[in-house]
C-alpha cells in the first residue's frame, strides 16, 4: 500500500514537472545566412534546447537573397524569426524601424556586460546610434574579409625561383596591397602542373553586395573615409579623395590583370569555387569560411594559409559579421532572450569557437591558446582589429545599390573614370540623405 | 408542366429567394450577376492602380513605416525623366525589345513556313524545337550562364571552333559590348518556337484552295509568297510581335539569372531597375512614379499597335 501510494505520488508529481516544462517550452525559430557557421550554430544549439526544454528551429536563407528575404520579413511586421542574426548594416534600420527590440534593460538585469565583447564587435553589431551605449544585438559572428593562398604552391622552388627571377623579390605573403596584386599578376595565365591558373579571385558581384564588400578590402587600406567629419554627412573630399581614386584604380587594374577569366559577377560562392578548383593561387573571402576551407580534401590543410587584407597607406580590413537580435514582432521575445542569455556565456563562446563560430568574447579571444587554436586565428584576430564597415544608416539598402553601381560600373563595365564614379557616388549619397533630412 | 430550361430553373429556385427577387427588373439581376466580378476587378486592378497614382506623388517608403509622408508634387517623375540612367535603361531595353523580336519574328516564321512543308518527323521536330519555350526561365538563365562560361562553356568553344579565336578570349557575359547580345540570344533561343507556333497557326489556316488557283493563274511560287502567304499571315505575326514585345518589355527573371543587370549597368532593364528602386531601395513613391511611366509607355504603345493591327485585320 505504501509503494503504491509513493508510485502514484512520485506520478503525479513527475506529470506536474513534465507539464509545467510543456507549459513554458516554446518553438523559438532562429533566422540566418545559410553558410558554414549556420550549421555550427545548429550543433552548438542543441546544448540550448536540452538545457532549457525549448526547441528551436532555423531558417536558414542563401546570402545572395538573404538581405531581400529577411528585410521584406522585417518590413512586413513578420513572425517567422524570435531571433535573427542579421547583417551589422541593418542594426540602424533594425533600431529605428522597431524590427530589433532594445536589450540594454535585458543585459543589465542579467548581468550581460558588452565590456565582455570584442569593441570593434560591440561597436559594429550593437549599437544604434553608432558608439552610443543603444544595445540592439549581442555580438554573435566576427567576421571579416580576408584572404588564403596555395601554400603547396608559394613554397615551391621552382615557382619561388620563377617570381624571383620576374619580380626581384621572394615569393611570400604579401605586406602591402601592391605586393598582392604584384604576386596575382605572376601567377595570371601560368601553367602549374599542366593546368592554366590565374592570379586571385576577388568580389565582383553586381546584384546585392559583393563588388562595395571587395572595393573597400582597397579602399580602406588606402585610407578611404566615408565623411570628413564622423556624424556630419560631409563626404566630398572623403570619399573621392586622391587616395581613395588611387585605390579604385587599383581594384580595377586588379581586376582587369589579375583575375580569371569572365569573373564579372563574383561573389562569396565564386571564389571559394575558384579556389577549390585549383583555378587561384590566392582568394578573399570571409572568415567565416575558412574553416571549412582548411578542412577541404583536396586544397586545405598543408597546401592553403591564410593572411589578414594586406595594408597600403595603413592597415584596413572590410568588417562582415552580424550581432543576434530579439525580433520586437515575435511572440516568443522572453525564450529569446533566454538563448540570447545562454549564449552569452563564455563557455558557450569557447565552444561556439570550437565548432567553428567566430566568438567575439573576450574570454575566448583573449584567451592565451586562442592565436595557435586555428591556423587562421592570429590573422582573425589581427584584421578584427582594423575593421570598417560599410554605412549602418537606416538607408543603408539606397547608399550600397548605389555604390554597387558606380564601382561596377567603372571597373567592370569601363565605363568613366575612378574620379567620376567616386564623384557620382557623392552625388548618389547626397540624395539619399538630403530625402532622410539629415542634409 | 414546360420542361424549358429557364422553367426548370424557376421552379428549382427556393420560394424565399424567389419572393425575394420578384419585381427585380432584368437589369437589376444582371447587375447582381456581375457585381463580384466589377468588385474584384475594383479591388485587384483598379484600386492598387489609383493608389499608385497616389503614392507617386509622394516621398513614402513602404520599410519606414513611422515616418511622415510628405507630398512632393512632380518631383519623383521629374527626378525619373531627367536622370540619365533612366534613359540608359531605357536604352537597353529598347535594344532587348527590338532585336528579341526581329530574330524571333524571322527564325521562328522561316522554322513555322519549313516545319509546315510535308515531311517524315515533322511532329517529331516540332516537339524538339518547342522544348525550350517549356522550361523556366530561371533553368534557362542558369546553364546559358555555364554555356557562356569563357573558359568550359560550349558556346564559346563553337565560337572558337568558327573562328579560330581562343574560347576564353572573349566573355559574353562580362563584355560591354557583347553582354547586350547574350542576353537576346538566350530570349530568341527561348521564345522562337512560341512565335513559330503562332505563324504555323497562320500558315494552316490558309487554304489549299488558294494557292491551287494561283497555280492555275501561274503565278511563282515567289508571287504566292509575297502575295498570299505573307499578307495571310501578317494578322498573326503582329499578335506574336505584340505578345512577344508585351512579355519582353517586363523581362527581369531571365536577365537577372544571366547578367544581373551588369556588366555595369548595360543591361539592366527598365524592370530590373524597377525591382531595384521598389523592393531594394524601398523608395515607395518613386518607384511608383516609374511604374506610372512604364504603364502609360506600354499601354500608349500597345494601344497604337492593336489599332493597326485591327487596320490589318480587316484588310
Amino acid at each position: 500500500m505504501t509503494y503504491t501510494k509513493l508510485a502514484s505520488v512520485s506520478a503525479i508529481v513527475l506529470a506536474a514537472t513534465t507539464l509545467s516544462t510543456k507549459a513554458n517550452a516554446e518553438d523559438l525559430t532562429l533566422c540566418w545566412a545559410a553558410w558554414d557557421p549556420a550549421n555550427a550554430l545548429v550543433e552548438l544549439s542543441k546544448e540550448f534546447e536540452a538545457e532549457s526544454g525549448h526547441t528551436m528551429n532555423f531558417e536558414f536563407v542563401p546570402w545572395p537573397n538573404f538581405a531581400d528575404r529577411m528585410l521584406n520579413e522585417l518590413n512586413s511586421g513578420g513572425k517567422l524569426c524570435d531571433l535573427l542574426i542579421g547583417d551589422s548594416q541593418w542594426i540602424g534600420g533594425g533600431a529605428e524601424n522597431g524590427h530589433y527590440v532594445q536589450l540594454n534593460d535585458f543585459f543589465d538585469a542579467e548581468s550581460i556586460s558588452m565590456d565582455d565583447f570584442a569593441p570593434a564587435t560591440v561597436y559594429a553589431y550593437s549599437t544604434w546610434p553608432k558608439g552610443t551605449p543603444n544595445y540592439y544585438a549581442l555580438p554573435a559572428m566576427g567576421d571579416a574579409n580576408g584572404w588564403f593562398y596555395r601554400k603547396d604552391w608559394f613554397e615551391n622552388p621552382e615557382i619561388q625561383a620563377a617570381y624571383k627571377e620576374a619580380t626581384g623579390q621572394d615569393l611570400r605573403e604579401p605586406q602591402s596591397q601592391k605586393e598582392l596584386l604584384q604576386i596575382a599578376q605572376f601567377f595570371q595565365g601560368r601553367e602549374i602542373d599542366g593546368k592554366t591558373v590565374y592570379g586571385a579571385a576577388i568580389f565582383t558581384e553586381r546584384g546585392s553586395e559583393g563588388i562595395t564588400m571587395g572595393v573597400t578590402g582597397a579602399l580602406y587600406p588606402w585610407g578611404f573615409k566615408y565623411e570628413n567629419t564622423p556624424g556630419s554627412y560631409d563626404m566630398e573630399g572623403a570619399v573621392n579623395s586622391p587616395e581613395a581614386v588611387e585605390a579604385l584604380e587599383f581594384y580595377k587594374e586588379f581586376y582587369k590583370t589579375a583575375t580569371p577569366p569572365g569573373y564579372t559577377n563574383s561573389y562569396m560562392g565564386e571564389s571559394l569555387d575558384a579556389f577549390k578548383s585549383g583555378q587561384v593561387a590566392m582568394a578573399m573571402n570571409w572568415f567565416a569560411f575558412f574553416p571549412g576551407l582548411y578542412a577541404d580534401p583536396n586544397t586545405g590543410g598543408d597546401k592553403i594559409d591564410f593572411f589578414v587584407n594586406p595594408p597600403q597607406n595603413q592597415a584596413g580590413s572590410t568588417l562582415g559579421g552580424q550581432g543576434i537580435s530579439v525580433v520586437s514582432y515575435s511572440d516568443k521575445q522572453d525564450a529569446a532572450l533566454e538563448y540570447i542569455k545562454w549564449f552569452a556565456q563564455p563557455e558557450v563562446q569557447a565552444k561556439w569557437w570550437e565548432l567553428g563560430g567566430y566568438s567575439a568574447h573576450n574570454s575566448v579571444l583573449e584567451d592565451p591558446g586562442f592565436v595557435d587554436s586555428q591556423p587562421f586565428a592570429g590573422d582573425f584576430l589581427e584584421a578584427m582589429g582594423g575593421v570598417q564597415d560599410f554605412w549602418q544608416e537606416p538607408a543603408y539598402a539606397e547608399l550600397l545599390l548605389a555604390m554597387q553601381k558606380r564601382i561596377h560600373d567603372y571597373v567592370v563595365a569601363d565605363q568613366g573614370t575612378a574620379q567620376e564614379a567616386l564623384d557620382l557616388l557623392i552625388e548618389d549619397w547626397t540624395e539619399v540623405f538630403e530625402d532622410e533630412g539629415k542634409l | 408542366m414546360s420542361d424549358r430550361t429557364v422553367d426548370r430553373v424557376a421552379q428549382a429556385t427556393p420560394k424565399r429567394v424567389a419572393r425575394k427577387i420578384r419585381g427585380l427588373s432584368d437589369r437589376a439581376i444582371a447587375w447582381i450577376f456581375i457585381s463580384p466580378t466589377i468588385f474584384l476587378l475594383l479591388a485587384i486592378n483598379i484600386f492598387p492602380l489609383i493608389w499608385t497614382i497616389q503614392l507617386s506623388f509622394t516621398n513614402y517608403k513602404a520599410n519606414r513605416i513611422g515616418r511622415e509622408v510628405k507630398d512632393v508634387g512632380f518631383k519623383n517623375y521629374e527626378r525619373i525623366l531627367t536622370d540619365s540612367d533612366t534613359w540608359l535603361n531605357m536604352q537597353a531595353t529598347a535594344h532587348f525589345l527590338f532585336w528579341t523580336i526581329f530574330f524571333q519574328v524571322l527564325i521562328g516564321f522561316t522554322l513555322a513556313w519549313l516545319i509546315n512543308k510535308k515531311f517524315k518527323g515533322n511532329d517529331l521536330w516540332t516537339t524538339i524545337i518547342v522544348l525550350p519555350m517549356m522550361l523556366s526561365p530561371a533553368v534557362v538563365g542558369n546553364f546559358w550562364k555555364f554555356l557562356y562560361q569563357p573558359q568550359i562553356g560550349l558556346f564559346n568553344y563553337i565560337v572558337s571552333w568558327f573562328t579560330g579565336k581562343e574560347p576564353s578570349s572573349f566573355e559574353m557575359l562580362g563584355s560591354v559590348t557583347l553582354a547586350p547580345w547574350a542576353i537576346v540570344i538566350v530570349d530568341t533561343w527561348m521564345w522562337t518556337p512560341f512565335v513559330m507556333l503562332i505563324c504555323l497557326a497562320g500558315l494552316r489556316s490558309i487554304p489549299d484552295y488558294i494557292y491551287e488557283a494561283a497555280e492555275i493563274d501561274r503565278a511563282s511560287k515567289l508571287r504566292q509568297f509575297l502575295t498570299i502567304t505573307i499578307p495571310m499571315v501578317l494578322p498573326f505575326l503582329m499578335l506574336a510581335v505584340l505578345f512577344r514585345g508585351i512579355e519582353n518589355f517586363k523581362m527581369f527573371d531571365l536577365v537577372v539569372q544571366l547578367t544581373g543587370g551588369g556588366p555595369g549597368s548595360v543591361t539592366e532593364l527598365t524592370s530590373i531597375n524597377l525591382k531595384r528602386e521598389a523592393f531594394e531601395k524601398w523608395r515607395t513613391g518613386y518607384a511608383s512614379a516609374y511604374a506610372i511611366i512604364l504603364f502609360v509607355t506600354v499601354f500608349g504603345l500597345a494601344s497604337i499597335y492593336v489599332k493597326a493591327l485591327n487596320k490589318v485585320k480587316q484588310r
